[in-house]
């Protein structure tokens, strides 16, 4: 049986049995300060809710020894004076791109399979230092390739509102598990929409953050320009508490930001009025599935009652994002994924997957001698005309509305069956990495068939506090975001 | 018989001796450790790792451009350079591509001045161990060396001999040698010489154009490797331009290859030909932000450049009257050229003469050569002291029979009228004397004694 605890939860007009792990950040974290609930109570919980729902789901690739984390729980509960973050005692997942050490860390590939790190990521220190309690490492597409977390050494996962169909990538093992309230959040990475994407079909809420807001120290490279570090969680006041205790420049990651780190907790109240969200409206044709675009259009009159003013505008060089992303993260990728022949540690090439393998030559092809003129640079002129772009659309707004997904979740083997389409998946997620902006998605909608639907929301370079404040206000007004899957 | 210019261009890799590597903050100092014993996971090329410029390594290489007058670039980056060497942890390394630190410079060598292209920094690989295991012969590789800073200089093809190679190269060392910056110890590598090699046919009667503006390049070039000290690196060029030269001779062109000099044989090897000529695929390191700096920056950030060696020289010989031989001697190593120049300053300051300071560092070496300048100052002045009496007809008169008694012949030629070998007597008299002799009352008791025979 699941452990249950009875509490009157702010949101509910009821009193019932909840889980602990359905209710906000905040709230367990207040629980726990005034000792009407332990973490050990919580860990406990977390374990026996995995054993239920993950062989349905397969989120994790790692599950971290559940006497490692209660260990961990009692160590916050008799020390509770010691931790003052918010995050202390909460369990948390990390995508398995993040070395921990001692702790399997395998990318989702073969070739990392057994790979025990020697050291761990920046990001894991950060949480360590919060007393968050880590779990488990998520099953994600291997080294980041690919939208669906079918791309995986490890089995897919499964999205809880249709076990039929992909969660999403390449972080689907944490949105999925999320979705499910396995942990109280986790940390993704979204190098082309990484976050947002299984983020907007499990929903659940992500934020990809500016390039250099958090340390990417340990995060096994995709695409070293376009990487970043990100909370994934149930809303967006729980990304404000998680971005707030991992975000901030770090000796180790040259290209980590100096810009001091705001409160974004506190900041979430901030006053919305005479900001502006543009609405870029060549990315609402051909393309965009109904009911998506439905769904998100809808949304203009909630953000109007939030005190939010709406602009109609155009960005048609955006349609270049594609190229730009895959040119220059492929490029990337084949380089960072040089490192691994199997000499020193891991299995050789033989073991990356098809999906890889093609991104590696890709790669390599776009940066010869010969073509890189052709493929490299321009791809690279292309990113300074993205940025131009972008740099024009927030002179006449603050954020831009834009969807997440072209399409609903896919059915397993539709989208991994044909690369390009596979691609186009991505188009809406694409644009933002290449120039470095920020972004955050939340859920906004179901399909008929009952399948999660997100909108993202585009800000200036490290205007994370604004894009987190409006995804709060926004969240404070509407429910989709606290539906759950009937798995539950 | 058709004649050849060579064409030279020398690419010297020297390893900074900066605390900690060019990347992360293990040791640089690699020599003689046990290996693998200073890594961590940027210099192993762990998943995950990142790696942070040394900022004491960048500035190093500035004042290495400072040095030899390139131009220090306001904009600067590091690039990835890909190939596949099981020494080499990250597939790739992190170099400099087309935006060095330090573009062009000079090198000022007795035959003349030549252009650098560029200088710019790196980091070193690993070092593979070939040996034997439980009875198997095996490879191993030790990655202490793995992220050592390595800056690369880059001469233009402006050297027509293997002597000039050999000058400009013990110069670079010279010269980076008194930055401080590196040991440059050939032998634990430290400094590592290749060559490009190529030759030019001239016609014969025409006077070889030499200017670079004008020259045109040969078609090919020959790049030599493997070369560890400064007489292989003249013997490696010779060989090479005489294999050249046959095959030019033959009327064929030289192939297009790397080519590796072995010791024993004192010959090159090919090792690599164009056909399998590497891409190395470079792209911006997307790791590093670029580097981006302000005159103003330049000015505070790099230190004053200590004197180089060719300034100690001038003063040497035009201030303090040494022999030039002398003054080369005393600047061989920055260490002895500023104690000789604090010498020489005391000593001047006290009325001694600076050239007779030297004399007595050269000469008795084995004494002077732990003294600080003081000590060797008061040692001058003892002697002079000593010396003093010596002067006098009583104690010098049995050391001027003596050089008579041993040179008859010579007493027989100024007899005969060759008065000038009564210099080759005062240098006989000056080394049998324990102690400084004044050359003018020597020559007075010398012309006194052979009057009397």
């Amino acid at each position: 049986m699941r452990l249950k605890h009875t509490t009157v939860i702010s949101w509910s007009s009821l009193y019932f049995e909840i889980m602990l792990l359905d209710q906000s950040i905040h709230q367990i974290s207040t629980l726990l300060r005034q000792k009407n609930l332990s973490s050990v109570e919580l860990v406990t919980e977390a374990y026996q809710t995995i054993k239920e729902i993950n062989p349905q789901i397969n989120a994790f690739i790692t599950l971290v020894e559940q006497n490692l984390a209660l260990k961990q729980a009692r160590n916050v509960d008799q020390n509770r004076v010691k931790f003052t973050s918010p995050l202390a005692g909460i369990p948390y997942l990390l995508k398995d791109s993040y070395v921990t050490q001692s702790l399997r860390t395998t990318a989702a590939s073969a070739v990392l399979q057994n790979f025990i790190p020697p050291y761990s990521a920046t990001v894991y220190h950060r949480l360590e230092d919060s007393g968050a309690i880590l779990i488990g490492k998520m099953n994600m597409d291997a080294w980041g390739h690919g939208g669906s977390t079918e791309n995986t050494d490890f089995k897919p996962t499964k999205n809880p509102y249709e076990l039929s169909r992909v969660a999403g990538g390449s972080s689907g093992g944490p949105a999925a598990a999320l979705a499910c309230r396995l942990a109280a959040f986790a940390i993704g990475e979204d190098t082309g929409g990484s976050i947002r994407n299984p983020a907007a079909w499990t929903n659940t809420t992500g934020l990809k953050v500016t390039y250099g807001r958090v340390s990417r120290y340990g995060c096994i490279a995709y695409a070293s320009s376009f990487d970043t570090v990100g909370p994934m969680a149930k809303t967006a006041a729980d990304c404000a508490l998680v971005l707030k205790a991992i975000a901030g420049q770090d000796p180790y990651d040259a290209t980590s930001a100096v810009q001091p780190v705001p409160d974004y907790y506190q900041k979430l109240t901030q006053s919305l009025k005479g900001k502006t969200i543009g609405i870029p409206t060549d990315l609402y044709g051909d393309g965009l599935d109904e009911p998506i675009k439905t769904a998100i259009l809808k949304q203009k009159k909630v953000f109007q009652a939030l005190g939010l003013k709406l602009v109609e505008l155009k960005m048609p060089l955006l349609r270049y994002g594609l190229a730009v992303y895959y040119l220059i993260g492929l490029s990337e990728t084949s380089s960072n994924l040089a490192r691994y022949d199997g000499l020193r540690f891991g299995q050789d090439r033989h073991f990356f997957t098809t999906e890889t393998m093609r991104r590696i030559m890709i790669g390599t092809y776009a940066l010869s001698a010969g073509y890189y003129d052709a493929y490299y640079r321009q791809a690279q002129k292309g990113r300074t005309l993205l940025i131009r772009e972008y740099d024009q659309a927030f002179t006449h707004c603050d954020v831009l509305l834009m969807p997440v997904n072209p399409i609903s979740p896919p059915k397993f083997g539709e989208l991994i069956a044909d690369p390009l389409t596979n691609i186009m998946a991505d188009i809406y997620t694409v644009t933002q990495n290449p120039v470095g902006l920020p972004s955050l998605a939340v859920p906004c909608g179901f399909t008929p068939n009952q399948l999660p639907i997100g909108l993202q929301l585009v800000g200036q370079l490290f205007a994370e506090d604004l894009l987190l404040a409006i995804g709060h206000q926004y969240q404070q007004v509407t429910t989709w975001h606290l539906q759950k899957p009937q798995l539950l | 018989m058709k004649t050849y210019l060579p064409i030279i261009g020398l690419e010297i890799h020297v390893e900074l001796r900066t605390k900690s590597k060019m990347f992360c903050g293990c040791p640089a100092d690699h020599f003689g450790k046990e290996p693998n014993t200073q890594t961590c996971p940027v210099c192993l090329g762990l998943p995950g790792a990142l790696p942070v410029p040394n900022q004491q390594a960048i500035i190093w290489t500035l004042m290495i451009g400072q040095a030899f007058n390139a131009t220090l670039n306001l904009e600067s980056k590091f690039d990835r350079k890909h190939y596949f060497y099981p020494d080499l942890p990250k597939g790739y390394q992190i170099s400099q591509y087309d935006e060095p630190l330090c573009s062009g410079g000079v090198v000022t060598l007795p035959e003349g001045v030549i252009s650098l292209t560029r200088i710019h920094l790196e980091e070193d690989t690993g070092k593979l161990q070939h040996t034997t295991l439980n009875g198997q012969p095996v490879s191993l590789v030790d990655f202490n060396r793995s992220g050592v800073p390595l800056v690369e200089i880059v001469s233009e093809p402006q050297i027509h001999s293997a002597a000039t190679a050999k000058t400009y190269a013990q110069t670079i060392r010279q010269i980076i040698h008194f930055l401080g910056v590196s040991d440059c110890d050939m032998e634990k590598g430290s400094m590592r010489l290749e060559a490009n090699i190529s030759l030019m046919s001239i016609n014969p009667g025409s006077k070889p154009q030499t200017d670079p503006g004008f020259i045109r390049l040969p078609q090919y070039k020959v790049e030599v490797k493997n070369i560890n000290s400064f007489r292989f690196l003249e013997k490696a060029i010779n060989a090479e331009i005489q294999r050249q030269t046959a095959i030019l001779d033959r009327g064929q062109l030289p192939r297009q290859e790397t080519r590796g000099f072995t010791e024993v044989t004192g010959t090159t090897k090919s090792q690599r030909s164009k056909e399998a000529a590497k891409d190395y695929r470079y792209f911006p390191e997307p790791d590093i932000p670029p580097l981006k700096f302000t005159p103003s920056q330049f000015k505070t950030l790099i230190p004053q450049l200590p004197l180089m060696p060719q300034a100690y020289l001038d003063l040497f010989i035009k201030t303090y009257d040494l022999r030039p031989d002398y003054a080369q001697t005393l600047t061989a190593s920055p260490k002895l050229a500023a104690k000789s120049l604090a010498a020489f300053i005391l000593a001047q300051k006290q009325g001694l003469d600076p050239a007779a300071l030297a004399n007595l560092m050269i000469n008795q070496k084995a004494i002077t050569v732990k003294l600080s300048p003081s000590a060797l100052v008061n040692l001058l002045q003892s002697k002079i002291k000593t010396s003093q009496p010596q002067s006098k007809t009583t104690t010098l008169m049995p050391l001027v029979r003596e050089v008579l008694k041993q040179n008859p012949d010579l007493v027989t030629k100024y007899h005969q009228g060759k008065v000038s070998v009564i210099g080759a007597l005062i240098g006989a008299v000056k080394k049998l004397s324990p102690s400084p002799v004044d050359p003018q009352t020597v020559q007075q008791l010398l012309t006194q004694a052979l009057a009397q025979k």
